[in-house]
């Protein structure tokens, strides 16, 4: 009880310090404020049986619109991340929102392994000795880069946290600001590029289409079918840039579904099928699909198991064999799950391989036109992967073949399926 | 940690971990910041890396005499031995980190001058990688997390690899161009510090293993093989 209104002072406090929350925080800042004010009130005044007259008012109404045990919980369900650290920097208090953002937050804790961004450890290292408030920004490179703005500022020493002083940190995730920045220029200059060759070739078309070819019935049918397939291919190059535009968004936003990794692999092979038996490529699957659980979204995970047999099926000649199969479980990666897509083709070169991730990269550039590749597929699943704290190894052989082998974190016992609760499900339908 | 009699014993050990997280964040941002200058071609925000990494050295020794006094003062067995041993040596990796990445700084001051190349692209994309190992350890440390410092331990030649690929790259260009020699050494030892950088994380990724299990690592860390199976950086 003590913690609970030592928290809830430390959030008024942070509000009339300047601590400016978002209007809907504002407004539970006042609610706040006039329980705190009741609760004083009653405190000191209990013995005067007439409290004056506005702040009474607010005073009543707010003691019983806010009874003491929602007090905790408002600012544990608070969006914004708030951390409390004491004054020899040990993490006293993270409310969900925070816990969310940082996931390896324990509580006692040193602050300075929660976030060891320098302009972070500065600033709180600074507050925790002078006491004045200190509004800052910083980056962490965690996997992808996120960008944070923060503020922090000293409690009024309550006996709830012990003798020691804490400073409280709201902390607010820019990364999505930033990213929007940054994709719309990269995006751009990607685009623009890529769009040239195909758009000068349409317009070329059409140049000769309005001259000396106005006449010639039979030209004008093969122009038009070029024309359409270079349309098309930059068809396909704006949906794979918005694609992999919208999975650069959500890369730092964890996933939360449960999902059984092996059957979706089985399924996006399923649709694959009928394509490779009239091109004459035997694809086999080797899964056990109740196998391998991993947290993940599953449009997202479909689309690489989708772009890879895409990838092994587009490089294969009639008889080549593309083969998906559970990968053997490697101590180099502990704690993941692998499946693998193989292929017998022509195998890539050692020196291009660490570039296949990378945007528009080609082993063989007039090949991959040919295919009526974007350059973009092992991209989008890179990035994916990322998200999914995964990777994807690559190995090959010159004339033998290629290995993609996705890796993922196996879901453990602990993660909970924030599914619909099974209560409230009208029929007792079956569990997929 | 089980807690000692003596409190400030604890107070002493989790500042000088703390101390580790700290010099982690200006390895980290050292190495980003100087990556940044070579891409962008920024020589500002390269003499600002060179001058932040007085700041790094200056808590290497801040860390080292925090050790040895704590030595000295409590004479430390077992664990509480290992994670004073670890600290003294992660803090000296990191300062070398730092000074890696000072150099790095040091060369795209020159790269700034020149006119751009196409090769810069995949240094960026090798220093991310090696940025993301780098922070992934760090990660690890904070946390403990010996599967994660194993992972990264075992991924290092993922970088190296990275490296010989640059390596014949640029070699590819110079022989092309001779007017690119002086741009395409600088570029070759950027790449060069940069998987320097990616050998000494294993080595901070050694040492969270033989705080946790008390043992090493052992030495037949995988390294770039030369038969045609490789991986990638994912």
């Amino acid at each position: 009880m003590h913690a609970a209104v030592a928290i809830l002072v430390g959030v008024v406090a942070a509000t009339a310090t300047g601590l400016a929350l978002s209007p809907a925080l504002a407004f539970l800042g006042a609610a706040l404020i006039a329980y705190v004010a009741s609760h004083f009130l009653h405190r000191t005044l209990h013995a005067e049986p007439e409290p004056r007259e506005g702040t009474g008012d607010a005073g009543e109404t707010g003691g019983r619109q806010i009874p003491a045990d929602v007090g905790p919980q408002l600012i544990e369900k608070l969006p914004v991340p708030l951390l409390l650290i004491s004054q020899r920097g040990r993490l006293g208090y993270a409310n969900l929102a925070a816990q969310g953002m940082l996931p390896r937050l324990t509580p006692g804790q040193h602050f300075a392994h929660i976030i060891r961004a320098p302009a972070f450890v500065e600033a709180v290292s600074a507050t925790l000795r002078d006491g004045l408030e200190r509004s800052f920004e910083f980056t962490s490179y965690e996997g992808n880069e996120r960008h944070f703005e923060a503020r922090v500022s000293m409690l009024a020493e309550c006996e709830g946290f012990g003798p020691e002083a804490h400073a409280i940190v709201q902390v607010e995730d820019r990364t999505r600001t930033h990213r929007i920045e940054q994709l719309r220029s990269d995006f751009i200059a990607n685009a623009s590029h890529e769009l040239r060759t195909p758009l000068a070739s349409i317009i070329g078309y059409i140049e000769t289409l309005q001259n000396h070819a106005r006449e010639d019935p039979e030209a004008r049918e093969r122009f038009l079918a070029i024309m359409a397939r270079e349309a098309h291919r930059m068809q396909r190059l704006v949906d794979d840039l918005m694609s992999l535009s919208r999975i650069e968004m959500n890369e730092h936003v964890r996933p939360v579904e449960r999902l059984p990794l092996n059957r979706i692999a089985c399924d996006c092979a399923s649709v694959f099928q009928p394509l490779a038996s009239q091109e004459g490529i035997t694809l086999r699957v080797e899964l056990d699909p109740d196998e391998a659980d991993v947290i993940g979204d599953r449009d997202q995970l479909s689309q690489v198991f989708t772009n890879l047999i895409d990838n092994a099926m587009k490089y294969s000649a009639p008889g080549a064999t593309v083969t998906i199969r559970s990968a053997p479980e490697n101590p180099a990666h502990p704690g993941r799950v692998g499946v693998s897509v193989s292929d017998t083709g022509m195998g890539i070169p050692r020196e291009k391989l660490h570039r296949l991730t990378e945007r528009f990269f080609r082993v063989s550039v007039p090949q991959s036109r040919h295919k009526g590749g974007t350059g973009l597929g092992l991209a989008i699943v890179k990035h994916i992967l990322n998200r999914h704290k995964g990777r994807i190894e690559i190995s090959s052989v010159l004339g033998e073949g290629s290995t993609f082998t996705v890796w993922l974190p196996r879901a453990t016992q602990l993660h909970i399926v924030p599914d619909e609760p099974p209560a409230v499900a009208p029929a007792s339908r079956a569990a997929r | 940690m089980s807690s000692h009699i003596v409190a400030s014993f604890d107070e002493d050990l989790v500042q000088i971990q703390a101390k580790i997280s700290e010099m982690g964040g200006v390895a980290e941002e050292m190495l980003s910041k100087a990556l940044e200058s070579v891409q962008n071609r920024d020589a500002a925000l390269a003499s600002e890396v060179i001058d932040r990494d007085k700041a790094l050295d200056a808590m290497e020794m801040e860390l080292e005499e925090a050790v040895v006094r704590v030595i000295a003062l409590r004479q430390p067995v077992a664990n509480d031995l290992r994670v004073l041993i670890a600290a003294m040596k992660i803090s000296s990796t990191l300062e070398r980190i730092g000074d890696l990445a000072k150099n790095i700084a040091k060369r795209a001051i020159p790269l700034s001058a020149a006119r751009p190349m196409r090769l810069t692209t995949s240094i960026a994309r090798m220093g991310r990688e090696t940025l993301a190992q780098l922070s992934a350890v760090l990660n690890a440390h904070a946390s403990r997390d010996v599967d994660t410092a194993v992972q990264i331990w075992n991924q290092d030649y993922e970088i190296d690899e990275m490296y010989n690929a640059i390596f014949r790259e640029v070699v590819t260009y110079m022989v092309e161009d001779s007017r690119l020699i002086g741009v395409g050494a600088q570029l070759m030892f950027i790449a060069k510090n940069l998987e320097r950088i990616g050998d000494h994380t294993t080595h901070i990724s050694e040492m969270v293993y033989y705080i946790v299990k008390g043992n090493t690592l052992g030495d037949d860390r995988p390294k770039g093989e030369p038969t045609g199976v490789n991986l990638v950086a994912g």
